[in-house]
């Protein structure tokens, strides 16, 4: 298996996520620039953290216009496994790849700290190696990880298990104080229906490892890997 | 013309015999630009000339292989140079918080990259009058707003720092920003021109009409009432910054830049005339080839400029297009605008037309000044130890809480988690629990980093202040298991030119030499701002000390936290009855008295080699060395600290007769509270024995209360989760 870890300009988690898939899961990872169009047969593509474009305009808001991103959307309506981290979730929601939109946190300030989310569906690539209702111990970074949608897209997103991760405290309780940015639902990662585009806000490549207090997020990447292969030798 | 030459001369802040001294190295009457040139090139904050004939106290090498030089200051582990400078951004700070911190951020980051190291890690020192002031409030909030604003986007972790309220910083807040980078040794870039005909590229941001006159105008002159500086702040572009580095770096690897510097203060003067006389050599540049912002500028505000996010290389003739395709490439400006000549001057053109030559050598060896000194007469009004007849208060419980939820003292959670003090995932202890390690990927080694400087220390005695500073950063790392390698400094005054600021200017430069040189470590780069007054006086002495250690295993690295119920809680090194200049007398009297506590350079030193000792044998569960709000503070930070905040019962007879405030909240120097599992203690005491440090074994970890007691009767007894909550919440609350 191949992953692809996208550099656009003002990337700067690209390193990092480059080093936790290559290095830590030990999995073939190339890096795409955003200038390109081929993807370089990757099998997954990650669109790290950062700030694209200096984030001067709305966060990922020049950024869908790179030349990658067209090869990304036809690889993603194809089935392809595609997860945004961050600054990567806010590049999908301005693509169109993931529904929904991220305000300034709540507290109107940068927050970086771990934070503990719940798995609300591990039957998807990205979850396949979680328990249900499992607790997670990843860190966010960012400015605006505040979700939003309507309430019936909120509703439909549930009903769909679209909803992830959702913050929640040490316990496992989804509550007021255990949400960092003031996101609807607690909602911290979100897929599309088909279940191939996953976005989150939290940084899996940085609680990859036990030195750095966590490997929970490894564990993210390992269950794109087994998905993936699964899916292989299924169709073999 | 030559009179009004003159006067354009005094208004740049040059002296009149600078510029008698301007005529006698020309030759000739200045031109405009010339004088713009010098003025930049010759001011404080560029050529330091009432500091700069004391730097040879400095030691230059020590414990490891040290850098120091024009090039880049650091020191040299397993073949990886750790670069690393402090500098201070304090003038731009305070008329223009935001963009002042924030180009504080880039401009350290850029010195680190002009080096050939990749930025890894940033740390803030601020300085702030009192936090009921309104303005006081307005500041912070703009200057971690900034740093993190910068820092952020630019994706190099703001990892530690230290922030402190005092009345003294009201009208002259302080902003020192340290950055540090790595590299392997042999990839570091020289900071010079070299080889004639090789070409000179300015590449980065165009250059426009901000920052004029930053570094003399701005940073060399006190503040006065009412004047309006704010067009002499730069403002900040940390995107373009990002892909500077990013290209910067790639551009090194090709093998064609030969020699690289940061336009920095002073913009393209001081890059072009220093590259050129490091290399001993000229260079000749056309300024109608540097990217601009606006049109008509004239040649002296393009020399001046101090526009952000520039770098200037010199890059073998022969492969100019090779290097200006990678930044083009990361979508930034790359311009041919000169060339390396022989002679040793350097050459200004503007329409064809020669508006300065100047040799380069007298352009960047400014005067030197040795002002009269004397002592302050407050002195000794302020040592007098009136704190002894102070009586003391009946609960300490209240004063605890008092403490624990004031400026000073409190968690500095609210500043730090607006960093992201995690990106490039080399943070393995993070901010908040003791002192920062970062793990050098691919290594089993890391890097301990801190800054330390307590300005009312340095104010009631700036000789034995600047010491403390040195032995408490070296405690920090020492505590964490980093052995102390390096220093780099920001010393903070006031206006040198009068005679009682530059005595302690001075005082602090030899009480930093010395301990420095005691404990092995090389000054291996720093800043001096001076002029940090306002019409109020002047801000106190505040020498910050930044210092970098090795720690040789990262697994070893341990934090201030406990971790394990019912382990022994035991204080290394002597508590004596020592309260002057502490924070309990300030915060519960108003009283700011000395002396500050003693410090005994021998007993640092066993000490810091008995905690590497202790962490790297891996005996310890937790570490801290005691500062401000002595033993009561540390007892609460090992607490409240970790992942779930857990108890301590403690028992001080052990440490002697004294007074009970001095035993709670002294200072003294040479301590550090670790905890150890019952396993271990009696090794950890007859190691402790061998290094001739006392170790008093006070209580055991555990329960939800933090309860002190003395000889058997409570001094404090108090729920851990309210003073985590008071401790956690005080400074966001006091915002």
């Amino acid at each position: 298996m191949k992953f692809g870890v996208v550099v656009f300009p003002g990337s700067n988690c690209d390193h990092d996520c480059y080093y936790a898939l290559s290095q830590v899961v030990g999995v073939e990872t190339t890096l795409l620039w955003h200038q390109e169009r081929d993807l370089k047969n990757c099998d997954a593509v990650v669109l790290p953290g950062g700030f694209s474009y200096g984030d001067y305009l709305r966060t990922g808001a020049i950024a869908r216009f790179s030349p990658i991103m067209d090869s990304i959307r036809q690889f993603a309506q194809a089935g392809g496994l595609v997860l945004g981290i961050c600054n990567g979730f806010q590049i999908l929601l301005e693509s169109g790849l993931l529904p929904g939109a991220l305000l300034p946190n709540r507290s109107g300030h940068f927050i970086c700290r771990f934070v503990y989310l719940r798995v609300e569906n591990n039957r998807t690539p990205f979850t396949s190696l979680f328990q249900l209702g499992e607790v997670l111990k990843i860190p966010i970074a960012h400015n605006q990880g505040n979700f939003f949608a309507s309430s019936t897209d909120i509703r439909s997103f549930l009903d769909n298990r679209q909803v992830v991760f959702r913050y929640c405290d040490s316990r496992g309780e989804v509550t007021e104080v255990s949400n960092p940015n003031g996101s609807l639902e607690s909602i911290a990662g979100l897929t599309n229906c088909e279940g191939n585009v996953m976005g989150m806000m939290p940084h899996p490549e940085r609680s990859a490892e036990e030195i750095l207090g966590s490997t929970d997020g490894k564990k993210v990447f390992q269950s794109i890997v087994k998905w993936w292969e699964e899916k292989e030798i299924a169709r073999k | 013309m030559p009179e009004n030459n003159r006067k354009i001369a005094l208004e740049l802040g040059l002296q009149e015999e600078e510029y008698q001294k301007i005529l006698t190295i020309l030759g000739r009457t200045p031109t405009p630009t010339e004088i713009a040139m010098f003025s930049v090139e010759w001011s404080e904050h560029c050529g330091y000339p009432h500091s700069r004939k004391w730097f040879e106290l400095f030691p230059r090498e020590g414990n490891f292989a040290a850098l120091v030089g024009e090039d880049a200051g650091g020191i040299v582990y397993q073949g990886t140079a750790i670069v690393f400078k402090m500098e201070s951004h304090n003038h731009p700070s305070q008329v223009e918080p935001r963009q002042g911190a924030a180009t504080g951020i880039g401009g350290i980051i850029r010195d680190i990259l002009g080096s050939g190291a990749r930025p890894i890690a940033c740390l803030d020192s601020l300085h702030f009058g009192s936090l009921d002031d309104r303005r006081s409030r307005y500041l912070l909030k703009g200057v971690v707003d900034g740093i993190a604003f910068y820092g952020n986007c630019v994706g190099v972790p703001t990892v530690a720092g230290e922030l402190c309220f005092h009345p003294s910083f009201q009208g002259n807040c302080l902003v020192n920003v340290m950055c540090l980078g790595v590299a392997p040794r042999e990839a570091l870039a020289p900071a010079r021109a070299q080889g004639e005909g090789n070409l000179i590229l300015y590449v980065g941001n165009k250059t426009g009409r901000d920052g004029i006159g930053g570094c003399s105008v701005l940073a060399s002159q006190e503040f006065g009432e009412g004047e309006e500086k704010r067009p002499s702040v730069q403002i900040g572009d940390p995107f373009t910054e990002k892909c500077l580095i990013e290209a910067t770096l790639e551009a090194l690897e090709s093998g064609y830049v030969l020699g690289i510097k940061d336009m920095g203060a002073a913009g393209l003067t001081c890059s072009s005339s220093e590259m050129a006389a490091s290399g001993e050599c000229g260079v000749e540049i056309d300024l109608n080839r540097v990217p601009v912002r606006e049109e008509n500028m004239e040649a002296w505000e393009i020399m001046m400029s101090e526009s952000q996010e520039r770098m200037l290389l010199c890059v073998d003739k022969e492969h100019e297009q090779q290097v200006i395709d990678i930044f083009h490439k990361w979508g930034l400006e790359a311009a041919t605008i000169g060339r390396v000549i022989t002679q040793d001057k350097v050459v200004i053109k503007q329409r064809g037309e020669v508006v300065a030559q100047i040799p380069a050598q007298a352009l960047t060896q400014p005067p030197v000044y040795d002002p009269p000194q004397i002592k302050p007469a407050y002195l000794d009004e302020v040592n007098d130890a009136r704190w002894r007849k102070i009586f003391p208060p009946s609960d300490w419980g209240e004063v605890l809480t008092k403490m624990v939820s004031s400026p000073n003292l409190s968690s500095r959670r609210w500043v730090y988690e607006q960093y992201d003090h995690m990106v490039q995932t080399n943070t393995v202890v993070l901010p908040g629990s003791g002192t920062v390690i970062l793990r050098i990927k691919d290594e089993k080694w890391g890097i301990g980093v801190t800054s330390d400087c307590n300005p009312v220390y340095c104010y009631l005695d700036p000789y034995r202040g600047t010491q403390i500073a040195v032995a408490e950063a070296a405690r920090n790392l020492a505590s964490v298991g980093a052995r102390p390698a390096g220093i780099t400094d920001c010393l903070n005054f006031g206006n040198p030119q009068k005679p009682d600021r530059y005595w302690q200017f001075v005082q602090a430069i030899k009480g930093l030499a010395e301990a420095a040189r005691f404990f092995g470590l090389p000054v291996v780069s720093g800043n001096v701002s001076f002029y940090n007054e306002s019409p109020q006086g002047a801000v106190h002495p505040t020498p910050t000390i930044g210092m970098v250690g090795i720690i040789e295993d990262v697994n070893r690295a341990i934090s201030s936290s406990f971790t394990q119920e019912g382990s022994w809680v035991i204080l290394l090194g002597d508590t004596k009855e020592e309260l002057g200049g502490s924070e309990y007398l300030q915060l519960m009297f108003g009283l700011e008295v000395g002396p500050p506590p003693e410090v005994n350079l021998e007993t640092e030193r066993k000490l810091q080699n008995l905690l590497l000792d202790l962490v790297s044998r891996g005996l310890l569960l937790s570490s801290l060395d005691l500062s401000e709000g002595g033993l009561a503070l540390a007892l609460v930070e090992g607490c409240v600290t970790g992942e779930q905040a857990m108890g301590v019962k403690v028992e001080l007879e052990s440490l002697g007769s004294m007074r009970e405030d001095a035993l709670l909240f002294g200072e003294s120097c040479g301590r550090a509270l670790v905890s150890v599992s019952p396993a271990c203690l009696a090794q950890v005491q007859s190691i402790c024995e061998k290094y001739e440090i006392p170790a008093r074994v006070l209580g055991k970890t555990g329960g939800d209360k933090l309860v002190v007691e003395k000889s058997s009767r409570v001094l404090i007894s108090t729920k851990v989760d309210k003073i985590a909550r008071l401790w956690t919440d005080a400074l966001s609350s006091l915002l």
